[in-house]
């Protein structure tokens, strides 16, 4: 990976938040909080409508980044911090972005290790933004382990 | 009648599972995140991990049911982060934590911070991190 790829958010991608989709994910977290799932109750809610799990934004397309793709084998997922501005609306588009804010290697007993700090934003369609997400991801060479 | 909000104070706890293999199947499904370590038990053997361990964003999602069911009608979730320690697997109960550790009054209400965390029925920690909850202003009551 070069070092022109750390800061550069990738282009934005257009995600539709689906009143489906947010149902699914509610019901594979077992929450069955009304909000995600009742157009009648979430209307008497505080956001007047129905609202995604805080988690949710895990499930966006957030564009890609030339000269950068995660190994997916071997990767651990370190921390993750969310930061919500408000949050996302069932039905809305939101436009999602990411970028590597830092990487960095250490030599470990088991081998090399690769540390990425990445970056994630939604923003609304007229520029609101809607939430951030940091994650430490770390990738050992050789394993899931 | 309003609620009350003091520093020491526990959120009710939040137990989830037993995790089930067809969870993180559907998990996998909802999240789109497909990695076979937390799916297909054979490969998840063969990496290492002596079998499929659960995605670690799904006991964050269980974390954040807690905040949300705690915040209610009457606040938001601003803020919320955890670090990933213990490996949860199939079999596993999750039971999720929180302590208000500061309140604050502020122009738009009251920020309340929360330390929180998952445990498994052996007492080890899947996930420790911290929340800010906003009350809306007159909703809650400071001790």
């Amino acid at each position: 990976m070069s070092d022109d790829v750390i800061g550069r958010w990738s282009t934005p991608v257009a995600n539709l938040v689906e009143r489906g989709a947010v149902r699914k994910f509610a019901d594979a977290i077992g929450d069955f909080n009304p909000l995600y799932r009742d157009d009648q109750a979430a209307k008497q809610s505080r956001y007047g409508r129905m609202i995604a799990p805080p988690t949710f934004s895990r499930t966006f397309d957030y564009g890609t980044i030339e000269g950068f793709e995660l190994q997916k084998d071997g990767l651990i997922h370190g921390e993750q911090a969310f930061h919500f501005e408000r949050p996302i609306y069932v039905g809305e588009e939101v436009l999602c972005s990411m970028r590597v804010a830092d990487t960095y290697t250490r030599n470990g007993g088991s081998g090399r290790m690769t540390f990425y700090l990445l970056e994630q934003k939604g923003e609304s369609k007229q520029g609101e933004l809607i939430f951030t997400a940091k994650m430490n991801v770390i990738w050992r060479e050789g394993g899931a382990l | 009648m309003k609620r009350q909000i003091t520093v020491g104070q526990e959120l009710p706890p939040l137990i989830k599972g037993p995790i089930s293999h067809v969870d993180l199947v559907k998990y996998a499904g909802a999240s789109g995140d497909f990695n076979p370590i937390h799916t297909v038990e054979s490969f998840a053997k063969e990496v290492g991990l002596g079998g499929v361990i659960a995605h670690g964003m799904l006991t964050m999602a269980y974390v954040g049911q807690l905040l949300t069911d705690f915040a209610g009608n009457e606040a938001d979730l601003l803020d919320f982060s955890v670090r990933f320690r213990a490996m949860v697997r199939p079999g596993d109960t999750i039971t999720c934590l929180g302590t208000i550790t500061k309140v604050e009054p502020v122009a738009s209400g009251l920020l309340a911070s929360i330390q929180v965390s998952a445990q498994t029925q052996n007492g080890e920690v899947a996930v420790k991190g911290s929340a800010v909850l906003r009350f809306d202003q007159g909703e809650v009551d400071v001790k």
